[in-house]
C-alpha cells in the first residue's frame, strides 16, 4: 500500500483523472441545481412519464447488471465451482458498488429522499412491489456490506472479526441469492400494474420471471465484461491464481449464459403464445421487440456458445459487450421506450442532458471507488496471510 | 388415560375447525370476492349534459385553496387543446368534436380498488369508507410510482419543488363531505351534469338513464366495472373513446393485476433456502464422494501394492525353499547313492570273504530267496 | 382478529403483511434448523 503511494506527483493529470475530475464537478453542479430548483429544473420528467433514465437506467440496469455478485458466489459456494473463488471478490465488490450507487441515484429521483427508510420502517405498504423491491434491496445491500467487509478486514488487519465474518459466508450467500431473486423479479413485476401503459410485447404475466432469468445472464456477461476491463487496467494487481483462474471463470460463464439466454429466448416466444401477441410482430413495435431479442438475446447468445466451444477468449468478451448492451437495451424498452406507448410523440418522454449528465456523474463515481478500493485492498488478489481460506 | 387423550384431540380438532370455520368466514378463501365499502359515495357524471362552461374548475380550485392559473376561468380558449390534470389543477373539462362538440369533466376516479394505493409502499393512499381516496403528504417518499400504475393517468407531482413535493390529486372534497357537504364541483354544476350520491344508486339511475333515452346514450356505464369499478361514473352518447376516456383498460383491478408476482414472493422465501442449501449439500456430498473415491484409489492401489511385494516376497520364499528342498533332495540322494555304493562295496566284500568260506556261502544263498518272497 | 375487509387491496395489505413477518421468521428459522440437522455429521 505504501508503495502506491509513491508515484511521482505529476502522475494526478492523466487522461482518466482530468476527464473523471470534470465530470465530477459538472455532477456536483447538477447535484445543487436538482437539489435547490426541484427534479423539474434538471429532468424532462412530467405527469406522464413519471419515471426516467434515473429509473430506467441508473436502477433498473444498475440493479440487474449488478447481479454478478450473487450469481459468482453461488457458483462459487452453493453449487460448488471452487475454481470461481477468485472471481468471487471483484463480483461481489461491483455488486456491492452497483447497488450503493442505485440507492445513491434514487436520492436525486425520489422527491423527498430523506424518507427513503419510511417504507421499511415507518409505514409499511405491503401490498406494492416496490416495497419488496425497497425491503430487498436495503436487506441485500446489507448482506453485500458484511460479503465485502473481510476485504476491508484484510487491508486493515483485523484478523478476529474477519475469521467472524467468513464463517457466515455461506449463510450469507444463500440470504443474497433469496434476496436477488426476489428484488430482480420484482423490479420486472413493477410494471404488471400498468397493462395499459406498457406495450402488450413487453407486457407479459411472466414480466417476473424474464426480469430474474435475464438478471442471471447480465450478472455473468458483466462478471466477463469487468475482467476484461480489470485486465487491460489493472493487471498489476492480480495474483497469479487470479491470472490462471480468469479465463476457466470466462469460459464457464460464457457456457451458463449461453444456455440461460436460449431457455430466456423461450421463455419470451411462450409468453407472445400466451398472450396471442403474434400479430403485434408484424408492426414497428414488432420489428423493434424482434431486434431486441434476435439482435440482443439470440445473437449474442450464439456467439457465446461459438466462442465457448472454440475456446475463443474474444468472441466471448465481445459476446458479453453485447449482452450487457441488450440488457441495457431491454430495461429501457420497458421503463421508457414501449411505457407510454399510447401517448401522442408530443408527450413521450426524451431525457434531458442534465439528466443524462447526472446518469453518466454516477457512473463515474462507481469507476472512481472501485480503482480507489481494488488499487488498496486484497480484491484481485488474496492477501498473503489469509491465503488457507 | 385413553379416554382422556382422546378428549383431549377432541379439543384440539374442534378447536381448529372452529378456527377455520371463523377464519373462512372472516378472510375467506382465495375466491372471497370484495364488493367494496358499503354504501360509499360516487359521483355520476352525464357527458351528455355538461356544456364546458368550466365552473367546476374554478371552485375546485377554490376549495382546494389552489393557486390562481394564468388565464380565467372564463376564458374558454384553453379548451382548444387537451388538458390533464396537473400539479394544482385537480380537474379539467375537456371539448371533443364528435362531430358536435361535447365537453367530458376528468379528475381522479376513485376506484373501489386504487392503483396508486395497491402500488404505494408507503401507505399514502387510502380508499375511505365515504369512497373518496386520500392522499396523505406526511409519509410520501416522492417516488412517483402512483403516477406510474394510475391508468386513468391522473395524479401530478410538484416538480418544481425542491425539497417539499407532494403528489396531488382530486380529493372527491373528502373534508367537505363528512361535513355533509357536495364536493366543489357537484355544487356548482349549473346543468347537473355531475349528482353525488351513494355509488349504488348512481349505477341504477344511470341505467335507468340509459334505458329511458336509449337514443340518447350509449348502453355504458364507464366506472361501473373498469379497473375493478370506480367511484366516479359515466355515462355518455358517444363511445367514451370518442371523449378521451379508454375503453381497453379491462375490468381487473390494480391489486388483482399485481397479486401473481406477489404471491411468487413468500414461496421463494420458503423454497429457495431448501434448494439452494440442498444444492449446496449435493455439491459438498460430490465433493465428499470424489475425496472418499480418491482416498480409496490411493488406498487400493497401495494395497495393490503391498499384495504384488508380498506375492513376490513369497514367490522368492518358495523358490529358495525349492531350492533348499532339491539341495536336501540331492544330499539324500548323493547319501544314499553313497549308502548303496558302500553297501554294494561291503557286498563285494563279503562275496570275496564268501569265496573264502564257500559253505557258508551257500546256506546264505539258500536262505535268500525266502527272504524276499517275503 | 375479527376485522372485516371490504376491499381486496386493505385485505392484501394485512395478509402480506402477516406474509413479511412470517418471511422473516423462515430466514431465521432454516439456518438454525439446517445447524440442527446436520449437528452430528462428520465433516
Amino acid at each position: 500500500m505504501a508503495t502506491e503511494n509513491t508515484q511521482p506527483a505529476d502522475s494526478k493529470f492523466t487522461p482518466f483523472n482530468i476527464v473523471t475530475g470534470i465530470i465530477l464537478v459538472i455532477g456536483g453542479i447538477l447535484t445543487i441545481l436538482r437539489f435547490t430548483q426541484g427534479i423539474g429544473a434538471v429532468t424532462n420528467l412530467d405527469n406522464n412519464n413519471p419515471w426516467g433514465i434515473w429509473i430506467g437506467f441508473d436502477l433498473l440496469c444498475g440493479v440487474a447488471l449488478a447481479a454478478g455478485g450473487y450469481v459468482t458466489s453461488a457458483a462459487c459456494y452453493i453449487f460448488g465451482f471452487k475454481r470461481y473463488h477468485s472471481a468471487v471478490r471483484p463480483a461481489i465488490l461491483t455488486a456491492f458498488l452497483g447497488y450503493a450507487l442505485v440507492v445513491f441515484a434514487l436520492h436525486y429521483d425520489v422527491g423527498r429522499p430523506w424518507r427513503l427508510p419510511y417504507p421499511i420502517f415507518y409505514s409499511q405498504g405491503t401490498s406494492s412491489l416496490l416495497f419488496e423491491v425497497g425491503l430487498c434491496v436495503f436487506l441485500y445491500l446489507t448482506v453485500l456490506f458484511v460479503e465485502f467487509t473481510p476485504a476491508a478486514f484484510e487491508w486493515l488487519g483485523l484478523k478476529k472479526i474477519r475469521e467472524v465474518v467468513v464463517k457466515l459466508t455461506m449463510i450469507l450467500t444463500i440470504f443474497g441469492v433469496i434476496l436477488s431473486t426476489l428484488h430482480q423479479s420484482s423490479l420486472g413485476a413493477l410494471f404488471m400494474i400498468a397493462p395499459s401503459k406498457l406495450h402488450p410485447l413487453w407486457y407479459s404475466g411472466y414480466l417476473h420471471v424474464y426480469f430474474f432469468v435475464s438478471s442471471m445472464f447480465a450478472g455473468m456477461s458483466m462478471v466477463i465484461f469487468e475482467g476484461t476491463l480489470a485486465h487491460r487496467w489493472l493487471s498489476h494487481k492480480m495474483d497469479d491464481t487470479h491470472h490462471h483462474e480468469a479465463p476457466g471463470v470466462a469460459f464457464g460463464f460464457a457456457k451458463a449464459a449461453s444456455l440461460i439466454m436460449m431457455g430466456y429466448l423461450c421463455i419470451k416466444i411462450i409468453g407472445i403464445a400466451m398472450d396471442n401477441n403474434w400479430h403485434y410482430l408484424a408492426t414497428g413495435w414488432g420489428a423493434w421487440f424482434l431486434v431486441e431479442l434476435i439482435g440482443f438475446v439470440a445473437f449474442p447468445a450464439i456467439l457465446y456458445a461459438m466462442g465457448s466451444r472454440e475456446q475463443n477468449m474474444l468472441m466471448v468478451r465481445w459476446a458479453a459487450v453485447w449482452t450487457v448492451l441488450g440488457i441495457v437495451l431491454n430495461r429501457l424498452n420497458i421503463s421508457i421506450v414501449a411505457f407510454n406507448y399510447h401517448l401522442p410523440s408530443a408527450d413521450r418522454y426524451i431525457p434531458s442532458i442534465m439528466e443524462i449528465g447526472t446518469s453518466v456523474f454516477i457512473v463515474t463515481v462507481g469507476i472512481v471507488v472501485y480503482r480507489f478500493i481494488t488499487t488498496r485492498m486484497p480484491i484481485l488478489y488474496e492477501h498473503p496471510d489469509y491465503k488457507t481460506h | 388415560m385413553a379416554i382422556s387423550r382422546r378428549k383431549f384431540l377432541g379439543g384440539i380438532g374442534a378447536a381448529l375447525g372452529g378456527a377455520a370455520a371463523s377464519l373462512g368466514t372472516a378472510y375467506g378463501a382465495s375466491n372471497k370476492h370484495f364488493k367494496g365499502h358499503p354504501n360509499s359515495f360516487g359521483v355520476l357524471h352525464d357527458i351528455t349534459r355538461c356544456i364546458g362552461c368550466r365552473k367546476c374548475e374554478e371552485a375546485c380550485n377554490t376549495v382546494n385553496d389552489l393557486p390562481k392559473p394564468e388565464t380565467s376561468f372564463e376564458d374558454l380558449s384553453v379548451l382548444d387543446s387537451k388538458r390533464r390534470t396537473d400539479a394544482d389543477i385537480y380537474t379539467v373539462v375537456n371539448r371533443f368534436n364528435t362531430p358536435e362538440p361535447v365537453f367530458a369533466k376528468k379528475q381522479c376516479n376513485h376506484c373501489l380498488e386504487p392503483a396508486c394505493a395497491s402500488a404505494c409502499f408507503v401507505k399514502a393512499f387510502t380508499k375511505t369508507k365515504s369512497g373518496a381516496v386520500t392522499y396523505n403528504e406526511k409519509v410520501c417518499v416522492g417516488c412517483r410510482y402512483c403516477m406510474v400504475a394510475c391508468p386513468f393517468e391522473i395524479p401530478a407531482y410538484e416538480y418544481h419543488k425542491a425539497l417539499t413535493p407532494s403528489v396531488t390529486k382530486c380529493t372527491m372534497c373528502f373534508p367537505r363531505i363528512i361535513e355533509g357537504k357536495l364536493p366543489g364541483c357537484v355544487e356548482i354544476c349549473p346543468k347537473e351534469a355531475l349528482i353525488f350520491g351513494e355509488r349504488d344508486k348512481l349505477i341504477k339511475a344511470a341505467w335507468q338513464r340509459i334505458y329511458k333515452f336509449p337514443d340518447k346514450y350509449t348502453a355504458h356505464v364507464y366506472g361501473e366495472h373498469e379497473m375493478g369499478g370506480t367511484s366516479w361514473l359515466y355515462i355518455s352518447g358517444d363511445e367514451f373513446s370518442k371523449v378521451g376516456m379508454r375503453e381497453d383498460l379491462g375490468i381487473k383491478s390494480a391489486p388483482e393485476l399485481t397479486s401473481g408476482a406477489l404471491a411468487a414472493v413468500p414461496i421463494v422465501v420458503g423454497l429457495w433456502p431448501v434448494f439452494l442449501t440442498g444444492a449446496y449439500a449435493i455439491s459438498k456430498r460430490k465433493e465428499k464422494i470424489a475425496q472418499q473415491e480418491k482416498d480409496q484409489a490411493v488406498a487400493e492401489t497401495l494395497a495393490n501394492a503391498q499384495e504384488e511385494a508380498a506375492k513376490k516376497l513369497e514367490d522368492l520364499r518358495e523358490k529358495l525353499n525349492q531350492e533348499k528342498a532339491s539341495a536336501i533332495n540331492f544330499e539324500v540322494k548323493k547319501a544314499l547313492e553313497e549308502a548303496a555304493k558302500k553297501a554294494e562295496e561291503e557286498k563285494q566284500a563279503q562275496e570275496a570273504q564268501e569265496e573264502e568260506e564257500p559253505d557258508q556261502a551257500d546256506d546264505a544263498d539258500g536262505e535268500d530267496p525266502s527272504k524276499e518272497d517275503e | 382478529m375479527d376485522t372485516i375487509f371490504y376491499t381486496l387491496q386493505d385485505f392484501m395489505i394485512f395478509t402480506k403483511g402477516i406474509t413479511y413477518i412470517i418471511m422473516g421468521g423462515i430466514l431465521v428459522f432454516m439456518p438454525l434448523f439446517w445447524c440442527f440437522l446436520t449437528q452430528r455429521d462428520e465433516d
